[in-house]
């Protein structure tokens, strides 16, 4: 009992358990780990940033993107199929910090880097409402007025012990800060091979579209195009970072033709919808184009 | 009774400071949760979301939630010790330095000084100011407690000490970064190993500044306030031990389902469940002290807002474990259901807590009444009120976002796009601007009534004053 007493009237002793009973934890969670190998996973395809592509991560870090988008795709169903991949451990040995994010109140960005043209990025950071009328997501048009902080992101690079060229600090003298965003996005979750998570069966998509003639196909089809595909190939389809559908319906591609590039994408040039979208959705965005023939 | 004076002026500094930044913290919260439904407010580049956001859990946390906690705790220290601060005169430069400290603090992360780091987002120039402001409070407070005149250190003072030990551990080792210029540094640990120190850090910020201090004070100012002693005392020390030792081992539970080590993942859920008895330690200590005479609830109006507090902080402690088990986390993680659950603390058990710690404090100081018993308690209605709108709209939210997303087609594909998730979520999100304005209203009341409680002290002082030269 005097030994307790001494414990709750001694302040010296007394801080001195507290700081051994908090380091327990500490000591087994988070040093012993820190000096474990497994902490330290590196992918052979991960390369550092580039100057351009840290100067574009420095302005992600500014603008706190990491509170609405999240950088770890979870290796559950929805994720995957939402996102691609689930994140690996290795890919993440250059991110001082770790920007995984604890909120989606935008979409996860880890597969974003090759998903969409950079057209597409340069467009939706200027105006997101141009391409998701309903996008919360702030304007982030600024980005185009500014040129990228030259010396500064050497120091950086230096800071980090990244290697750079010449060449490298030429590219970001004549860049602005949405160039670097840019670069940046586009390099996301690139050292995992992308594979499409929804592969179509060629063979189970029919020769001719069967919704056909079906008029509520195609204002379903139009609805659909309005919310996901009007960003790129303008509000009246005629065109914008994708080319423009009313040609592309005139010149009478046969449906299934048209289906499987909806479904699957271009490899850096238009994502797939095959994991978005079922079937029906898919035959509807068909017709809806096919009505828009001159 | 008293052969010294305690020396107060620190005290009702850091209390009026802390109420301002409370004001400016609350106000760009309700800014933020209206540019979630409507982008059009947001006000490139300084006022976007992203710098606004950080803007906002800052100012509130460091400026509102631990500017209190320093004003608190200079008057219970001297209390508990029954002796004056060691160093008077460093405490009113600590004072000092936290009012420029968080006004640079604020203005940094508008520029956008970002370590992007949750709750350890300011650069380093500001972190060094930080660990400075730290030892200056540190030094104060232990010599004070060292040098005490009370064999016995009250519970209240446990809480203290692991406080302040705790919080510099933690945020010297989550801030070692690499300098790269005085507006930018980066965080010494990569990948991985930078999310385990990150989150380590970030739920023990939690543990160590939003729930210890509070508990602090809620063990001191809930007898004092009642009258009732505290039920037990044994309860108290296992509570407090087992809850310092198991705090530390929980941090990844914010990473479940991440790529860092399975094993870690593990063992912070399974500390997570075990946190639970601990924290109902003190939820149990709370009621039963009240338990031996529910009147006080009724009579005395602090007593509403403790009791009220510690069922939140009970609430939170079966909730917050619960999101870290895999199934309900991949579930929830990610949606607003985590906003909701932090507004409750930070809301309900932190900010109710220190209201009514404050409403304690004032008229001591200034030997008067609480100006309006009838405002506290319009104050207390509305704070409820509001904080209860704000995290069930918020967990209707998360739960039907993360439904959403979770939901696919009998042919395997996903039943919602991204957007389509995103459109459900504006009604809610409008409806917890409206519950922020009805909490903001009550706060408003709180400053109101604290404001005229000072100025009603210093009347009377004057009066009594007068009255002695009259007489002389």
């Amino acid at each position: 009992m005097s030994e307790n007493k001494k414990l709750y009237s001694n302040a010296l002793i007394f801080s001195l358990a507290a700081a051994i009973t908090v380091l327990i934890g500490t000591i087994a969670t988070v040093f012993i780990p820190m000096f474990t190998k497994g902490m330290h996973p590196k992918l052979e395809n991960l390369k550092p940033y580039t100057a351009i592509q840290l100067a574009g991560r420095d302005i992600y870090q500014r603008e706190g993107c990491v509170n609405c988008h999240t950088q770890t795709v979870r290796p559950l169903k929805s994720d995957v199929l939402m996102y691609g991949d689930y994140s690996k451990a290795g890919e993440f040995a250059y991110d001082h910090p770790f920007l995984w994010g604890s909120k989606r109140t935008g979409p996860d960005l880890a597969r974003i880097g090759g998903k969409y043209p950079d057209d597409w990025h340069y467009q939706h950071m200027t105006n997101p409402q141009a391409f998701y009328e309903k996008s919360n997501m702030p304007k982030y048009a600024f980005l185009n007025d500014r040129k990228v902080a030259v010396e500064k992101t050497i120091a950086h690079m230096k800071a980090l012990g990244f290697p750079y060229t010449e060449d490298d600090i030429n590219t970001l003298k004549n860049s602005t800060e949405m160039d670097a965003m840019v670069a940046y996005l586009q390099v996301l979750g690139t050292a995992v091979e992308r594979k499409s998570v929804i592969t179509v069966d060629e063979s189970m998509i029919e020769e001719v579209s069967p919704l056909s003639g079906n008029k509520e196909a195609v204002l379903k089809g139009q609805r659909l195009y309005k919310a996901e595909c009007a960003g790129c190939h303008g509000q009246n389809a005629q065109g914008n970072i994708g080319g423009s559908l009313v040609d592309y319906a005139s010149a009478e591609s046969p449906d299934r033709d048209t289906y499987l590039t909806i479904a699957n994408g271009f490899e850096g040039a238009m994502p797939g919808f095959a994991a978005k979208y079922d079937k029906e959705e898919i035959w509807s965005l068909v017709e809806y184009i096919k009505s828009l023939k001159k | 009774m008293n052969d010294y004076r305690y020396d107060y002026e620190t005290v009702k500094g850091f209390i009026l400071s802390a109420i301002f930044w409370g004001v400016i913290g609350l106000v760009a919260g309700l800014w933020i949760s209206a540019q979630m439904w409507d982008a059009s407010l947001n006000i490139p580049p300084y006022f976007n979301f992203g710098r606004l956001r950080t803007f906002h859990t800052n100012v509130l946390a460091y400026g509102l939630g631990i500017g209190a906690e320093f004003g608190v705790f200079y008057y219970l220290v001297i209390r508990l010790t029954k002796r004056p601060l060691l160093f008077p005169k460093l405490a009113r430069f600590h004072l000092w330095l936290f009012n420029v400290g968080i006004a640079i603090a604020g203005v940094t992360l508008l520029l956008g000084w970002n370590q992007s780091l949750e709750y350890a987002e300011f650069e380093w120039p500001i972190d060094i100011a930080i660990v400075i402001l730290w030892v200056i409070f540190a030094i104060n407070i232990l010599g004070t407690i060292i040098k005490r005149k009370e064999e016995q250190m009250y519970i209240s003072l446990w809480y203290i000490i692991a406080t302040i030990i705790t919080v510099a551990i933690l945020y010297i080792v989550n801030n070692l970064s690499i300098p790269a210029g005085l507006d930018k540094s980066y965080h010494l640990y990569a990948g991985v190993n930078s999310a385990n120190v990150e989150w380590w850090y970030g739920h023990n910020a939690v543990g160590f500044l939003f729930t210890t201090p509070i508990l602090a004070m809620f063990y001191y100012f809930l007898p004092k306030s009642t009258g009732l002693p505290i039920y037990s005392h044994r309860l108290s020390i296992i509570s407090f031990w087992s809850l310092i030792f198991a705090y530390l081992w929980t941090g990844a539970h914010h990473l479940v389902y991440t790529p860092l080590p399975d094993w870690i993942q593990t063992l912070g859920i399974a500390f997570t469940l075990f946190l639970i008895a601990p924290s109902w330690g003190s939820v149990v200590n709370g009621y039963f002290t009240v338990e031996s005479d529910w009147s006080v609830m009724k009579n005395n109006y602090l007593t509403k807002f403790f009791i009220a507090g510690i069922t939140f902080y009970g609430l939170q402690t079966i909730q917050g474990p619960s999101q870290g088990i895999r199934v309900i986390s991949s579930l929830i993680h990610y949606t607003d259901w985590v906003p909701g659950h932090v507004h409750m603390g930070t809301m309900g058990w932190v900010t109710m807590t220190i209201c009514a710690s404050v409403y304690y404090i004032i008229p001591h100081i200034y030997k008067t009444e609480i100006y309006s018993i009838k405002l506290a308690n319009a104050h207390f209605w509305l704070v409820l009120i509001g904080q209860l709108a704000f995290s069930i709209t918020m967990w209707i939210t998360g739960v039907q976002q993360g439904a959403m997303w979770k939901m696919t087609n009998p042919d395997g594909t996903l039943k919602y796009t991204f957007m389509e998730g995103l459109l459900r979520n504006y009604p809610y999100w409008e409806l917890r601007t409206l519950a922020g304005i009805v909490f903001v209203i009550g706060m408003l009341l709180f400053i109101y009534n604290v404001m005229m409680t000072i100025k009603k002290g210093k009347a009377e002082l004057e009066t009594k004053l007068q009255a002695a030269s009259a007489t002389a």
